[in-house]
């Protein structure tokens, strides 16, 4: 089955790989029905969503060049998908990209960074050192994963993942906002409030 | 007859009444006990007419039954001598050492960071804080009885305090007096603001805490560890081929140079010999690597003073040197290429052509490089005036790299030790002598020009033959101590293996060249506009993976 309203410029349904869990998604969100209009009106609100994804501009290591670097300068150039506002502030940002490896000193930081952005808000965990640990994963100061603090929407392998690869993980990202009932979007898993903001080092300058 | 410098060396210290003084290649290792330690550094560092004035790096170490440190020190004047001072101190419990801190300025952080891992205290250091791990980790990670389950330090959910991280013990000895006591970095009056750890102009996850007064920088407290992945331990449980993929990721901009530098060590160790067609392949790639690190690093700091063009210009020049990457070693930004006794396979076909054409381009875009941004009336106003460093501060401090050579310290490894195939490259060291911002940006373009001249001087002849020397399937380095200095992108990078004939090593400890420029950060914009922060530190191009390791 071929889930409509998803379409990607210049990429074809079949060339992406992993269409059955897209189609998974679909069925669940859609079980109850959905009316037309609300219907409609989501599509048109998802449409501009998903071409005007904004990124909060954090990189902890190597992935950060080839990740946000390249894929934001000429070549490879993500302002054809409309990402490249990239902010500095996590309240105006629509996604993170974890690009790098997250370490216990880090890790509240991230979790931190993840809470400030507004809702709808999605992951990306760029390169294996976010997805597992990567390289370091026998260290004694790595988080194995990302997905151990925050829930991540799309995985992208590679060590650093090319440019390229980073474009297809956004259009997935793309496809997955696109098919979102954005009047009922799915429950955020709650994460664990932070207290005492005023004494400790603050994520965000 | 006239003595070597090493031999002069040599007879001072045995003069002194210092007996184990071992002589290799071009270091001398002298083992000396804890309380001679601070004489001795003090008479090499001032007394003696060719002063041993740049520490190069502390090393800690765990001997099993002792712990310790091993002191790298150089002259200015000479500086293809080593001399590596090592001590040790029985006492596991409570081990501590006297602190050199006031002889080198870049000892303080050294220093910080044997605590950190080993527990070792200094006597006489000011601030005796842990510089990566947070002040409530439990036990000190590269210490051999180091247990590293993760239910003892598990991922903390919240940030440290920030009370916590101000409070800096440390202990005194005055008059035979002992002193223990703890101060806070910052008044309780003065006014901080915190850059980063997230920070879109701080190059990575560095934490920096400035004391302001209106927008004049009284003091800066520069806080790592956001990115310490702890290789340096890894390494320990990795065999050496192994080893190779990590030092690519410590500093990513010139990951092929950090590997070159452990393949040396290695194959040193090893008394390997490397055909002449590998040395030439190592040349040109570290080379062309310098060449992109420096785009990048020149195309941040003009954006972090409000021009974009120029980075994405950088950034378009680099794609072509990745595209050469990608062709030969199959990797862009981290080409994993080298491999110990040569590279990991045959250069492409095309490799020659393309990079034939690299160089007549990259010239051509080097000169409206110039002319869009370096004879720019407003960044040159930016830049002029600010952010003096002084050649004895830039030598004190470990400043290496383009950022020494700016302030006129000669510190070239390609030139004082030459490696792989630079002895048969004809081109010039890059020195400056104003020490200013300005130096330091224009000085990373004249190097490209240099390294293109490298470049063109060697591909062309590469010698025929086998790329890679035959080596055994587990290699075993033999027992012993091994030191060994390339020149990457950020200045001089340093690999330390302690080898007990095993596959795997004892201890490796890497030099990073970015620690001690966060120091000279401090150094420089202390009393600078707070404006003028994040393009002083563009200006010293530190990378902060490799300072966190």
């Amino acid at each position: 089955m071929e889930v409509k309203n998803i379409r990607i410029p210049n990429m074809k349904y079949e060339d992406f790989n992993d269409n059955e869990y897209l189609e998974e998604y679909v069925a669940e969100l859609r079980k109850n029905g959905v009316n037309i209009f609300v219907g409609k009106i989501s599509d048109f609100i998802n449409w501009g969503r998903s071409n005007s994804v904004w990124p909060l501009t954090f990189a902890t290591s190597c992935c950060g060049i080839e990740c946000i670097m390249c894929v934001g300068a000429a070549r490879a150039d993500f302002a054809r998908f409309g990402w490249e506002v990239t902010r500095n502030s996590p309240r105006q940002a629509d996604v993170i990209f974890v690009c790098g490896t997250i370490v216990h000193k880090m890790a509240p930081v991230l979790k931190r960074l993840y809470e400030q952005m507004a809702e709808p808000r999605y992951v990306m965990a760029i390169g294996s050192c976010a997805i597992s640990g990567g390289p370091f994963k026998s260290s004694y100061h790595v988080v194995q994963g990302v997905d151990e603090i925050i829930p991540v929407d799309v995985f992208i392998p590679g060590c650093p993942p090319r440019p390229d690869a980073v474009l297809y993980g956004m259009m997935q990202l793309a496809r997955k906002i696109k098919v979102q009932n954005f009047f009922k979007l799915p429950q955020q898993p709650q994460i664990a409030n932070s207290s005492n903001h005023d004494t400790t080092a603050d994520g965000n300058s | 007859m006239i003595l070597q410098p090493m031999e002069t060396v040599e007879k001072e210290l045995l003069s002194l009444g210092l007996t184990e003084v071992k002589r290799e290649d071009n270091r001398l290792t002298v083992t000396l006990p804890a309380d001679k330690l601070y004489g001795v550094a003090r008479y090499l560092r001032y007394d003696r007419p060719e002063k041993f004035d740049y520490l190069i790096d502390i090393v800690g170490m765990d001997y099993g039954d002792a712990l310790g440190a091993a002191y790298h020190i150089s002259p200015s004047q000479t500086p293809s001598l080593v001399v590596t001072l090592v001590t040790r101190t029985g006492n596991r419990e409570q081990p501590e050492l006297f602190s050199v801190c006031d002889l080198w300025d870049s000892a303080s952080v050294y220093e910080r960071e044997v605590y950190d891992f080993f527990g070792v205290r200094f006597i006489n250091h000011p601030d005796m804080r842990r510089i990566f791990l947070r002040t409530d980790w439990n036990g000190f990670p590269l210490r051999k009885d180091y247990n590293a389950d993760p239910a003892i330090n598990p991922v903390p959910p919240e940030n440290e305090l920030i009370s916590d991280m101000e409070r800096a013990p440390s202990i005194t000895i005055k008059m035979g007096e002992r002193i223990e006591e703890v101060h806070q970095v910052f008044d309780d009056d003065e006014y901080v603001i915190n850059f980063g750890p997230q920070h879109p102009a701080m190059h990575g996850v560095l934490h920096l805490r400035v004391a302001l007064n209106g927008e004049i920088i009284k003091k800066i407290d520069p806080v790592f560890g956001y990115i310490h992945r702890g290789i340096e331990k890894i390494c320990e449980s990795y065999t050496y081929p192994q080893i190779l993929h990590l030092t690519d990721r410590l500093d990513y901009l010139s990951g092929t140079m950090n590997r070159h530098a452990v393949c040396l060590c290695c194959e040193k160790a090893l008394e390997l010999e490397v055909p002449e067609r590998a040395h030439y392949i190592r040349t040109i790639f570290d080379e062309l690597t310098r060449i992109a690190s420096h785009l990048l690093g020149w195309g941040c700091m003009c954006m972090d003073m409000g021009s974009i063009t120029a980075f994405v210009y950088g950034m378009r020049d680099r794609e072509k040197i990745m595209d050469v990457f990608e062709e030969t070693a199959g990797g862009r930004l981290m080409a994993n290429y080298s491999v110990i006794g040569g590279v990991a396979r045959d250069i492409h076909p095309n490799f020659q052509k393309r990079v034939k054409e690299f160089i007549p381009y990259m010239r051509k875009m080097l000169k409206e490089h110039h002319l869009l941004f370096s004879n720019n009336p407003i960044a040159r106003g930016r830049m002029k005036d600010i952010g003096y460093l002084s050649r004895e501060k830039a030598i004190s401090l470990g400043a290496t790299g383009p950022s020494g050579r700016a302030s006129g310290w000669s510190n070239d490894i390609r030139k004082i030790a030459p490696y792989a195939a630079y002895a048969k490259a004809n081109f010039d060291e890059v020195l400056r002598t104003e020490g200013l911002t300005y130096d330091r940006y224009i000085i990373r373009l004249d190097e490209i020009e240099q390294s293109l001249r490298i470049i063109e001087q060697l591909v062309d002849n590469i010698p025929e033959g086998a790329y890679a020397a035959k080596t055994k399937a587990i290699i075993r380095l033999p027992e012993g101590e091994f030191f060994q200095r390339v020149e990457n992108a950020r200045g001089q990078f340093g690999v330390h293996i302690t080898s007990k004939g095993d596959k795997t090593p004892y201890r490796v400890k890497f030099r990073s060249p970015s620690l001690v420029l966060v120091g000279a950060l401090k150094a420089i914009a202390t009393e600078a506009k707070v404006a003028d922060l994040i393009m002083i530190g563009a200006s010293l191009d530190y990378v902060i993976p490799c300072i966190d390791r």
